[in-house]
């Protein structure tokens, strides 16, 4: 029942971001009313979300949200996990007993710090989280973290967005950044892990589309390390941020832009000094380029990023009031949680649109 | 007596008007003018199809010699005529062009890919369809610097590059295997058409110099021509250690070939033999290769790519390994199709292995290495279509090379005698009268044509497949598909059977 992909996973989606860049808190019943209105553009196999700030008690430990197929595996982890880090607190992840959403497995929540003497040398904290992750993921058949950020969450399952929203008792949460997700998958997936959001570390992805150039892209990544074992695009997209923002520590523009990068036509016009970066750009990151139909929202602790790929093939829209920004695949889920945006636009396609948390005073 | 039969046989019929073209277009001298009429030698006609093509009433009709032999699967006629020819000659056989015998052909046997619903195709008439490839070492990462104001600038120093409009380029045809109007019809091309050509082993001719831009010059066992400033009137250099059709053996063009343009080019004494051996004999050795890299390296500068050919063999991927961590820019990898001005039989057509196979393999090996980005890959070696071109970019070619698809464009008909050096359509000969048969600005025309057929093609299907760049199907295995291959084949290939 909780087997994962063995071909391409193909869906199609509605994605929702809300950010209050000044940190202050909202509910999670905002963003599923949001993600509701949009209920045709998922089918019930999948809904997901990701909560920034909701584990302000726990804030420095990197917080990991696990589902077992049954305990047996779930043993297995926890022993490799108090093998590899130190367990602060491990906890049932709550969730609405009465409901019943189709193949649910165990959903279990660690909070965890690494020990430093654990570190290899030259490896980050981070690259030995992103470690422990990947093994988990592919060594523990029937286990697979669905996040591993601090002060963060992710919280998915197989169902429609406002039924796992409800599972999950997600209203009890107050978190300063939402994203949500929708799927329409066009194959039969039973697996929980293959819902969005997709996270690493703090970063999460949710994704409407189909990268048409998968196939490179995935093999780009195994030339650094990174094993794509969900046939997802999403978990292409996460691994390739992971590669350009952390490994690579390209700037954040130029890694988004390697993503969707200007044509050469374009690039052929720019004056020097760009027109080199973005020669170079695309010469040595043509197998980052995520090319055909996709709108992603990216999140971390710090920011959420709007983008589509570079002819706009998936629908984007983006409104700001005050503090908030929103981001959606319909301007009608930002219309249901807020009537009276002060803008509302729609990006270029290829072309990032940020929201970042202001720097505490 | 006559042990061999001959392998065509010429019809002249009645619409004959003994205008006598044909005649005189026949290099074999299988047409004769006799007794008021034209006159066939059978035994000479090598099916190269001139005189059918200047013939204004279509009086000539060749066909296969009609001689049945007992049929025999093991003694097949080919095997036949070779013993009668041996013990005729005592020699070994010789032969032009690229193997022709019935090996399996994977481009026959891998499928694309297109979108439906749920990615959609993208129409290359109304978007933009990116073609536009760069050749030469990458980095494995950029680093780049942001200024106050936010502009950012490149701090990592690229290696050179080769800019390329399209992922196809010329592939080394030497002068001295074919005529000067071929090398100037195809640098011409490349220039028209943003790729480049390569000189093959036969130096530079004096009349290509203004094209450096769009050339590679080739660095081959024998040498020819190579000095400083062959080295740099290029766009790139290129050592040749192996052929497809003949790897493992040098060259040998006879010194009756070697005319005064030719010694002049070549550097070479006019009417000497000009042998190239088989290695490189400064090169025993992997370090060897390194050495010579470095010294072209430092020869040219390091402002231009240097690369390395190399035939496909059993154990391509690993040589091809050591080829790029010795310091090759560009590895071209020539599959056991590829053609050949002149190569004993049994090489041609028992040696090496299909390009199809050694490209999946090197691709992989590098990646698994992680090592694919210090060298681009180009596949050579009967490519013969748009299609192909595409299937060897999926499997993980940056660029592919054509020699014969570009030679039949010039109007080459394929019947294998290069090595006679009688071509009759002007290609592969030095002979003045033959050549002049070529006109340059028809045969640029006809290969740009070609060339821009094949870019509309591949547009065509990168828009189906739901991309608008060549670097999105570059590698993207998962847009192929096997048919009729089994497992093994289908591993080797790195692709999934279709259906699944």
């Amino acid at each position: 029942m909780f087997k994962r992909h063995e071909s391409k996973d193909i869906s199609g989606c509605a994605v929702v971001g809300i950010m209050n860049e000044k940190g202050k808190t909202m509910r999670g019943d905002v963003i599923t009313n949001a993600i509701a209105v949009m209920h045709e553009r998922s089918n019930g196999l999948g809904g997901g979300f990701a909560a920034y700030g909701i584990y302000p008690e726990f804030k420095d430990y990197y917080a990991f949200h696990i589902m077992f197929e049954d305990e047996g595996v779930k043993d297995e982890v926890e022993t490799f996990l108090q093998d590899n880090m130190v367990l602060v607190k491990s906890e049932a992840i709550p969730v609405r007993k009465k409901m019943s959403l189709m193949n649910t497995p165990i959903l279990w929540r660690y909070f965890l710090e690494v020990p430093k003497s654990k570190i290899p040398s030259g490896f980050s904290e981070e690259d030995f989280v992103v470690s422990v992750v990947m093994r988990i993921n592919i060594r523990f058949n029937g286990a697979f973290v669905f996040s591993s950020g601090k002060n963060m969450g992710i919280f998915k399952g197989l169902g429609y967005p406002e039924d796992v929203s409800r599972f999950f008792r997600l209203e009890e949460y107050e978190g300063y950044l939402w994203t949500a997700h929708g799927r329409f998958p066009t194959n039969t997936p039973g697996w929980w892990g293959g819902a969005h959001p997709f996270g690493l570390l703090d970063w999460a992805v949710v994704h409407n589309g189909e990268i048409s150039s998968y196939g490179i892209n995935k093999r780009y990544l195994e030339m650094f390390g990174y094993e794509c074992t969900l046939m997802t695009d999403t978990e292409v997209i996460v691994y390739m941020l992971d590669l350009l923002l952390r490994k690579h520590n390209l700037p954040q523009d130029i890694a988004l832009t390697a993503l969707a990068p200007p044509f050469w036509k374009e690039i052929d016009e720019m004056d020097k000094n760009k027109k080199e970066a973005m020669t170079a750009l695309r010469m040595v990151y043509g197998s980052a380029l995520l090319n055909g139909p996709f709108s992603i929202i990216i999140s971390s602790s710090n920011s959420m990023i709007g983008m589509t790929d570079r002819i706009m093939l998936r629908p984007m829209v983006v409104a700001r009031k005050q503090d908030t920004v929103y981001m959606s695949s319909e301007e009608s889920a930002i219309r249901e949680v807020c009537q009276d945006p002060d803008e509302v636009w729609s990006p270029q396609g290829g072309e990032p649109v940020y929201a970042r948390l202001e720097e505490k005073a | 007596m006559r042990m061999i039969p001959p392998e065509f046989i010429v019809k002249i019929d009645d619409t004959c008007i003994k205008c006598k073209r044909c005649v005189n277009e026949c290099s074999f001298g299988a047409l004769k003018f006799e007794n008021d009429r034209v006159v066939a030698d059978h035994e000479k006609c090598v099916a190269c199809h001139r005189c059918t093509a200047f013939c204004p009433t279509y009086a000539i009709k060749v066909e296969k010699f009609p001689m049945s032999f007992k049929d025999n699967a093991l003694w097949g006629q080919d095997i036949l005529k070779g013993l009668w020819k041996q013990a005729e000659s005592g020699a070994k056989i010789l032969t032009g062009a690229g193997n022709d015998k019935p090996y399996p052909i994977f481009w026959d046997r891998m499928v694309l890919d297109a979108c439906q619903v749920t990615n959609p195709s993208i129409d290359p008439l109304r978007e933009p369809m990116e073609l536009r490839t760069y050749i030469g070492k990458k980095p494995d990462k950029l680093e780049f610097w942001q200024d106050k104001k936010g502009d950012i600038k490149l701090t990592t120093v690229m290696e050179p590059q080769i800019k390329l409009e399209t992922p196809i380029i010329f592939a080394g045809m030497s002068y001295g295997a074919v005529s000067l109007n071929v090398q100037l019809i195809l640098a011409k091309a490349a220039r028209e058409l943003g790729t480049i050509m390569n000189t093959g082993e036969g130096g530079l001719p004096q009349e290509l110099a203004d094209y450096k831009d769009n050339i590679v010059v080739q660095c081959a066992s024998g040498r020819f021509g190579v000095d400083l400033s062959y080295l740099n009137s290029c766009a790139a250099v290129e050592i040749k250690i192996g052929q497809g059709a003949k790897p493992g053996i040098g060259g040998h063009l006879p010194g009756e070939k070697v005319t005064e343009e030719i010694s002049r080019t070549r550097r070479i004494p006019s009417g000497t033999d000009a042998i190239s051996p088989a290695p490189h004999h400064d090169i025993y050795s992997i370090e060897d290769l390194r050495q010579l890299i470095y010294a072209l390296k430092e020869a040219t500068r390091y402002k231009k790519p240097i690369g390395v050919k190399i035939a496909a063999v059993h154990n391509v991927a690993a040589i091809a390994s050591g080829v790029v961590r010795a310091g090759a820019d560009i590895l071209t990898i020539d599959g056991f199709r590829g053609g050949t001005g002149a190569s004993p039989q049994v090489i041609r057509d028992h040696v090496g292995i299909p390009i199809e196979l050694a490209l999946a393999r090197v691709d992989e090996q590098l990646r698994k290495e992680g090592i694919r980005h210090m060298a681009s890959i180009i596949a050579s070696g009967g490519i013969r279509q748009s299609a192909d071109v595409l299937k060897a970019i999926a499997l993980g070619a940056d660029a592919v090379a054509i020699g014969t698809a570009a030679l039949i464009s010039m109007g080459c008909h394929l019947c294998q005698k290069c090595h006679t050096g009688l071509c009759a359509w002007g290609i592969a000969t030095q002979k003045p009268e033959l050549v002049k048969r070529l006109k340059v600005e028809e045969g640029v025309r006809r290969l740009v044509n070609m060339i821009k057929a094949w870019n509309l093609e591949i547009k065509e299907i990168l828009g189906a497949l739901g991309v608008n760049s060549i670097e999105s199907l570059r590698g993207s295995r998962e847009r192929l598909r096997g048919v009729d291959l089994d497992e093994v084949y289908l591993d080797v290939l790195g692709i999934k059977p279709a259906g699944r």
